[in-house]
């Protein structure tokens, strides 16, 4: 339908500071994600992924450095940079008291879908999640799985061409877990993909490419097979080495896995 | 545009698939008639006019405007779907007006369920009509300033009860500023000038010639300014996350 262009990254992270009072939660971050990428955000609980993701998607206004999606910058040109995004938050936040079909076409209705696209629209993402059992329930009474899934359908509704996920498989049991990687690889075919986590197998599972970041900066990035196997050593090792800031550290260092 | 009525219209829904619209309805309409016709002595009066009706307006709207709008943006923050409204391709601007929209609708349909008071004066006497029609406005616009004020507090905090307070604190300020208990008691010390100074930020002093029939402009501008100040504010206070 769109055009496949290979150009410009389709996420770009320029040097990005995000201050909150005197504390730097993410301190000079800088990388790229270009189409038919699946990145994996790793790092410690508190380490800056979340803020990281707000501002890609433009919650967040970065204290300084650019960020830049699909060409737009999100500080200049939110709007633009906001249509070429779909987001699932943390917790996969959703107004509890719609109905999952309700919520759907509300989203898409702020995408500007109308009419036959936004039944075509909601129909693909219901078979996408496996929503079709609960489409009429209201979301307060969803299990977390559907709840979750409820809002990465929300995400996925306009076909965005960049997916920025926070802990997509958070609160999921082994299936659920399983059915998500699968769709994020799938989706990461034809999309930049970015998604955090804590859990160091889905790196393997699911990422073409692995950043791992630690209080607020980039420790560690590439392909899981040249960070280094054991994984989950590797991690620990970087992460919990306190060498930016010199304080001691207990060895696991907030590392979880 | 669009998008603010898309948000408009969701907002309005989770008033009416909630028990809140319906308990408001009734409450709301419960005390305009005890106010109207016990407390406001409309029979007593024998007067055809809504002065016992509209004149407990101020008052009523002090607590009542404050618990419809509480929940605009406090309860998103608290459920942290302002995060998803914010990353949606809208502007601020466009979700404030939509959610103020919908309360004000809202409000407005409150209002006219009101009606039966206005059909009473007109069967039992003849009144001036564009009087209760020009009470109608004063009053719908007053429950927007009260309401653009809830809107303010309840995008500072994510607790409703907090938003709820705040507000019915300062639309308090609204009244009493031109309440005539408080300004006789500043007459004491204080010089004619500033007392018409303090009481031209009161929201009676300009409610008042809407209920004797009188729309003037002056009156117009105070009630969309404050509302236009206060969504102004609240863009500023969402914009700082």
């Amino acid at each position: 339908m769109r055009p496949r262009k290979l150009g410009p990254r389709m996420i770009r992270i320029d040097n990005v500071v995000k201050t909150f009072g005197a504390k730097r939660a993410v301190d000079g971050i800088s990388f790229s994600v270009e189409r038919g990428e699946v990145v994996g955000f790793l790092g410690p609980n508190g380490s800056g992924k979340s803020t990281t993701m707000r501002m890609i998607t433009g919650y967040y206004a970065p204290s300084d450095g650019r960020i830049s999606v699909g060409g737009h910058d999100v500080v200049e040109s939110p709007l633009a940079a906001k249509r070429l995004i779909g987001y699932l938050p943390e917790n996969a936040a959703a107004y509890a008291d719609m109905t999952v079909h309700g919520f759907l076409a509300f989203a898409a209705a702020l995408r500007g879908l109308a009419g036959e696209a936004k039944k075509r629209a909601i129909a693909r993402v219901v078979e996408r999640c496996f929503l079709s059992s609960v489409l009429h329930q209201s979301i307060d009474t969803l299990s977390k799985g559907y709840r979750h899934r409820t809002c990465l359908a929300q995400a996925l509704i306009h076909d965005p061409e960049v997916l920025v996920l926070d802990e997509p498989t958070d609160g999921l049991d082994p299936n659920q877990k399983h059915e998500v990687r699968n769709l994020i690889r799938e989706l990461g075919k034809s999309k930049a993909v970015v998604f955090s986590t804590h859990i160091l197998e889905e790196v393997d599972a699911a990422c073409t490419r692995a950043i791992i970041i630690d209080r607020g900066r980039v420790v560690a990035q590439g392909t899981p097979d040249e960070l280094g196997r054991p994984l989950d050593e590797v991690f620990r090792r970087i992460t919990s080495t306190d060498t930016f800031f010199g304080g001691p550290d207990t060895p696991a260092g907030g590392a979880r896995s | 545009m669009r998008s603010a009525w898309v948000i408009a219209k969701r907002e309005l829904g989770s008033y009416f698939t909630s028990p809140i619209a319906y308990i408001f309805l009734v409450i709301f309409l419960l005390l305009t008639g005890f106010f109207t016709f016990t407390a406001g002595q409309f029979f007593e009066r024998g007067e055809a006019a809504l002065g016992a009706f509209f004149g407990w307006h101020p008052w009523l709207y002090l607590v009542l405007v404050p618990a419809a709008g509480m929940r605009l943006w406090a309860e998103e923050r608290r459920a942290g779907t302002l995060e998803l409204l914010m990353t949606m391709p809208v502007t601020a601007w466009q979700a404030i007006a939509g959610k103020f929209l919908a309360s004000w609708i809202f409000l407005a349909i409150a209002l006219a369920l009101t009606f039966p008071v206005a059909l009473t004066v007109n069967i039992l006497g003849s009144p001036d009509n564009g009087m209760i029609l020009a009470g109608y406005l004063g009053s719908l616009l007053l429950a927007g300033a009260y309401l653009a004020i809830t809107c303010l507090t309840s995008a500072m905090t994510r607790n409703q009860v907090v938003a709820f307070i705040l507000s019915v604190v300062a639309c308090l300020f609204l009244i009493l500023a031109g309440f005539s208990p408080v300004t006789d008691l500043m007459a004491r010390w204080a010089s004619p000038a500033l007392i018409d100074t303090v009481a031209a930020f009161s929201a009676v002093t300009h409610f008042d010639g809407f209920q004797k029939g009188v729309i003037d402009l002056r009156d117009l501008a105070f009630f969309l300014s404050v509302i236009g100040f206060a969504l102004f504010a609240t863009n500023v206070v969402l914009r700082d996350r």
